[in-house]
């Protein structure tokens, strides 16, 4: 059984089809990118996974157990968390205080046992507490756990965006663009980190534009072009895709041409 | 100049509140009501600091203690309950209400959330003026019993006193636990908090319930004090009161809503003293203080240490 399913997918937004019967699996352990063009219904797959919308037909399931139609908190506690494009964090805490904040789902302490500050909830507040300064220091972010999320530089952004979804300790995590916007050697960095991230064993999907990136790192590649799946393979069985050639990737006499 | 730790601000509020002022003002009823005044609008005023807290803005904690008034009012004239009983359960009264209202209407954010806010202090005002026998119409209820204990102004302080305390540690804990972070998150992001497995509704309701439950204690320590409510005990205007507390005493820390409210309380009531003026010289200062200290008087040390700053840089060396 795959990890994830992705069964028949479709949303429509008015007369407006962003993904179309879309379907695919997603295997425990393998970095699987989905591309296509802009506007081709990535980022509402993105959010249909995770939650953040409920799709007009078809199923996705987690373990075989359906997920749609479930809330982004109830499928984050089955163990499939997302990031977001850009930078989102909480700009107003420090780097340290989202990732403590992102251990959420590991509170075992009540509401009240935490206000009245019980032996139990100290011992597992300093726990959150080592725990995110080690994952900050994994993803390159050692010395600027007390620095406001505000005041971080883009780069360090999109790390704690990642550091705060590892918190969370997923089995499954969407990477949302997380190359965009980044030159070569910060490229090279991230791409590290998310190799890293799966041999901590976390299955990864990501939507990415970065074509060099992605042809290096994916297990399988998903291609959506028009709301519509077109073709799914290795990077290099995409690479040689007509289909795909002629929607997306672009010719290597018209790319000569340019 | 060394600045104050929390606990020690604590508690030299505690033993100007406890000790100093019942020795000073002892024989003086007047002052001694408009602190005790300031108090229990000063504890009102921290629950609507809760639900800022949440990226909410309420101007509804009218409308809470109006209905925690009200549990007293009818609980104490018609049953004979007694105050020490009918307070715990104002309070659940006022937080099984937000219970039913926060939950559809904490959907909506910003000038929206706080536009519907608003209409409930009316909504609760019209409701206890229409409620018939039961709530007494306009005439509202009077002749609600002194709580036992309570029998002096003095008492009363103190009691009031004591609230304002207790409700000051409950919005200090929330601040520092881990509620009270994800209460800082939600105003930040509430997708990127719902996507780290965080229930935001639940949260967000939290929030709400705990301040309206504030609101509804301060309503029912007024009515038991002032032994009378009515449906216009309460009315847009304290709601947005409490806003302006929060504000003007700053939204980053606990004693920001404590101290905006003892300042505006006290400064009106010695604005009376030339009363044509009393709403002008009030509203300059308003201003004056929203232009100046946009983060709340709270913000006046670093706003002071960054001009210091600024004219050092400026000096010649």
């Amino acid at each position: 059984m795959s990890l994830l399913a992705i069964e028949g997918v479709s949303r429509r937004f008015g007369g407006l089809t962003a993904v179309n019967d879309v379907s695919f699996a997603v295997e425990a352990g393998e970095i699987l990118s989905v591309i296509g063009p802009n506007g081709a219904g990535k980022s509402t797959l993105f959010k249909l996974i995770a939650g953040f919308l409920k799709p007009s037909a078809g199923h996705i399931l987690l373990d075989g157990k359906r997920i749609d139609g479930l809330r982004p908190h109830s499928i984050a506690a089955r163990g499939l968390v997302r990031t977001f494009q850009e930078t989102t964090v909480f700009r107003e805490m420090s780097a340290l205080e989202n990732v403590v904040v992102a251990h959420h789902l590991r509170r075992r302490g009540t509401i009240l046992g935490e206000l009245l500050a019980t032996p139990g909830v100290r011992v597992e507040q300093q726990e959150f507490l080592s725990e995110s300064r080690e994952i900050l220091a994994r993803l390159g972010l050692a010395g600027l756990e007390d620095e406001l999320a505000r005041n971080l530089p883009h780069g360090h952004l999109r790390a704690l965006g990642i550091a705060m979804a590892l918190a969370v300790r997923p089995r499954v995590v969407l990477l949302d663009e997380p190359f965009a916007g980044m030159n070569s050697e910060e490229t090279a960095r991230a791409v590290e980190i998310v190799r890293g991230i799966r041999a901590g064993g976390i299955t990864v999907i990501l939507v990415e534009h970065d074509m060099g990136a992605v042809m290096r790192i994916s297990d399988r590649i998903v291609v959506l072009n028009f709301g519509t799946l077109i073709a799914s393979g290795t990077p290099a069985e995409i690479q040689q895709n007509e289909t795909v050639i002629d929607a997306y990737l672009g010719r290597a006499d018209e790319i000569a041409a340019l | 100049m060394p600045r104050l730790s929390a606990p020690a601000g604590f508690a030299l509020f505690a033993a100007v509140m406890l000790v100093a002022v019942p020795l000073a003002l002892a024989g003086q009823g007047y002052w001694l009501t408009v602190l005790t005044t300031a108090a229990l609008l000063a504890f009102g005023s921290l629950g609507v600091w809760l639900t800022f807290s949440i990226g909410r803005i309420n101007i509804a904690q009218g409308a809470f203690a109006l209905i925690g008034g009200y549990v007293v009012a009818i609980l104490g004239t018609r049953y004979h309950v007694s105050f020490w009983l009918s307070l715990p359960l104002a309070v659940l009264a006022s937080a099984l209400v937000a219970t039913l209202i926060g939950w559809p209407i904490l959907r909506l954010r910003g000038v929206y959330f706080a536009m519907i806010t608003l209409s409930l202090t009316e909504v609760a005002s019209l409701a206890f003026l229409n409620g018939g026998s039961f709530t007494a119409g306009a005439s509202g209820i009077t002749s609600i019993p002194r709580p036992a204990l309570l029998s002096s102004s003095l008492a009363i302080y103190l009691a009031s006193a004591v609230l304002l305390l207790v409700g000051i540690v409950i919005a200090w804990r929330f601040a520092v636990s881990p509620a009270g972070a994800v209460f800082r998150s939600l105003r930040q992001g509430e997708e990127l908090a719902a996507s780290l497995g965080i229930d935001i509704a639940r949260y967000r309701l939290l929030a709400f319930v705990v301040s309206s439950g504030m609101g509804g204690a301060a309503g029912a320590m007024f009515a038991a004090f002032q032994q009378n409510v009515f449906p216009t005990s309460y009315t847009v205007n304290d709601s947005v009161n409490f806003m302006l507390y929060c504000f003007l005493g700053g939204l980053q820390t606990v004693a920001g809503p404590v101290v905006g409210t003892f300042l505006l309380v006290i400064a009106f009531q010695l604005l009376s003293a030339i009363q044509r003026f009393q709403a002008l010289l009030y509203g300059i200062f308003m201003i004056a203080a929203m232009l100046f200290l946009p983060n709340g008087l709270m913000s006046l040390p670093q706003v002071l240490a960054a001009r210091r700053g600024r004219a050092d840089e400026a000096a010649p060396r």
